[in-house]
């Protein structure tokens, strides 16, 4: 067992960790932060997504021992400080961009690295960018969509099934 | 997984020292060998990361040769590669963003997979290999499928590419991986041209020798136009024969040769 001190959400954290402890078990079995899923266990579907001194990575193909001294971002740091739903989370819900909700952690953490690199993305882009992140549900329309409108942009083009 | 030690250095020395007790392995980007840790393919009793080593990352470009440090990532090639930008263009389409923010160039060339992109790269440019021993050439580097001329404990510290006239990669996508089902590496030097094709043989990575001389002679992509190659020892497997490989590697080489810039 190591020490691991890393800041989550804006609070420090320190840990004793295994050499394999995964991000996404010290995360949702240390932490209790549980909005990081595991979908696949195998980095094929990003519902692990978070953020390590700013960069989207797969929690779950990462060793927590490897976060010492990092600036860590999950879903449960995205919300307004009052509580309310940031602009990409609320456009998601606005433009039903997802159902049964398991993909969305991933999908807003890898919506939010896009829009910080690239504020207004073409659709083309967004698919792109979107392509570590599976959705079993929506079709990816509406995702699509909720990110044109996070940023800003005219939603009526992407077609709407 | 099967329990290990992790340590963490902050100097190749220390990287080379650690490496040395039994059973070490390095673990970089993690993004191949977390997987295989995973499935049990693995047992080290000591991961040695790489990630905190800041003297194996970036990259930089002196005398028409781009150096690349064995720990920086795809995403850092794919954006500040761009003296190069064949190469930044293959680290960008690695993958995907997550992929490319902890994958890295030594980690993907130690490696070896029979259908990853750098090696296509290294070859197909005819790179240096720098380890913390030595300099081996890519030609002499990449032994086939998943072997390398890497001894034990032995670390990638740097690739050095030397920056072609013109070169381009292009890479059919297995589409539920995103590896390449087929990738061709083509780049233009003064003193001739090299193509590397990767994802295609049982043998990996491999050079295709009658391309690189109608090409040296022509750079166009009618050049390679009666040239097959053989379907032989191609890999077959349900995402495309044998012959459809063979067929996909004089595609992918034309479209390359297209392509570059
Ligand atoms: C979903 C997904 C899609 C991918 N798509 C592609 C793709 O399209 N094309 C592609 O090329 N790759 C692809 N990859 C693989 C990716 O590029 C890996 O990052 C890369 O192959 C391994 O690099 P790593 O830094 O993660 O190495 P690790 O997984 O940390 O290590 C891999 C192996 O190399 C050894 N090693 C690591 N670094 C060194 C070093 N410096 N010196 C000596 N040995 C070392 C390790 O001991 C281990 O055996 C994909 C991976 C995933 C998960
Ligand atoms: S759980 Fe991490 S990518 Fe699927
Ligand atoms: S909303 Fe169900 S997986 Fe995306």
């Amino acid at each position: 067992m190591t020490d691991v001190t890393m800041t989550v959400n804006g609070k420090p954290v320190t840990r004793s960790v295994r050499g394999n402890t995964l991000m996404t078990e010290f995360l949702r079995e240390e932490l209790r932060l549980t909005g990081t899923h595991v979908g696949c266990d195998t980095s094929q579907c990003g519902a692990c997504v978070i953020h390590v001194n700013g960069a989207d990575v797969k929690a779950c193909t990462m060793f927590a021992a490897e976060a010492e001294g990092a600036e860590v971002t999950t879903i449960e740091g995205m919300a307004n400080a009052d509580g309310s739903l940031n602009v990409i989370q609320q456009a998601f819900q606005d433009h039903h961009g997802l159902q049964c909700g398991f993909c969305t952690p991933g999908m807003v953490m890898t919506a939010a690295a896009l829009l910080r690199d690239n504020p207004r993305p073409t659709e083309h882009e967004i698919r792109d960018y979107l392509e570590g992140n599976i959705c079993r549900c929506t079709g990816y329309h509406n995702i699509v969509k909720a990110i044109m409108a996070a940023s800003g942009q005219d939603v009526s083009a992407i077609a709407a099934e | 997984m099967y329990s290990f030690d992790m340590v963490r250095p902050t100097s190749v020395a220390d990287a080379v020292a650690a490496l040395g007790q039994e059973d070490a392995q390095a673990l970089s980007g993690g993004q191949t060998l977390i997987p295989t840790l995973k499935q049990r393919l693995a047992m080290p009793s000591v991961l040695v990361s790489l990630s905190g080593i800041d003297e194996l990352k970036g990259l930089s470009v002196s005398d028409g040769v781009m150096e690349i440090k064995g720990a920086t990532t795809h995403a850092t090639v794919a954006r500040e590669g761009g003296d190069y930008p064949g190469l930044a263009a293959l680290a960008a389409n690695i993958g995907d963003p997550a992929v490319r923010n902890r994958g890295t160039i030594g980690g993907s060339i130690a490696n070896n997979d029979p259908s990853a992109c750098y090696p296509a790269a290294a070859l197909g440019s005819g790179a240096t290999i720098v380890t913390n021993t030595r300099e081996i050439a890519a030609d002499e580097f990449f032994q086939g499928m998943f072997t390398t001329a890497l001894e034990e404990g032995e670390i990638v510290t740097a690739v050095r590419f030397p920056i072609p006239e013109k070169a381009a990669y292009m890479k059919f996508e297995q589409p539920a991986s995103r590896f390449a089902l087929v990738g061709v590496f083509v780049a233009k030097y003064a003193d001739g041209v090299r193509v590397a094709v990767t994802g295609a043989s049982n043998d990996g990575v491999h050079r295709w020798s009658a391309a690189e001389e109608a090409l040296s002679a022509n750079f166009a992509p009618d050049a390679v136009e009666g040239l097959s190659v053989p379907a032989d020892n191609m890999i077959a497997d349900l995402h495309g024969s044998a012959a459809y490989r063979a067929h996909l590697v004089g595609v992918m080489t034309k479209r390359a040769v297209a392509a570059a810039d």
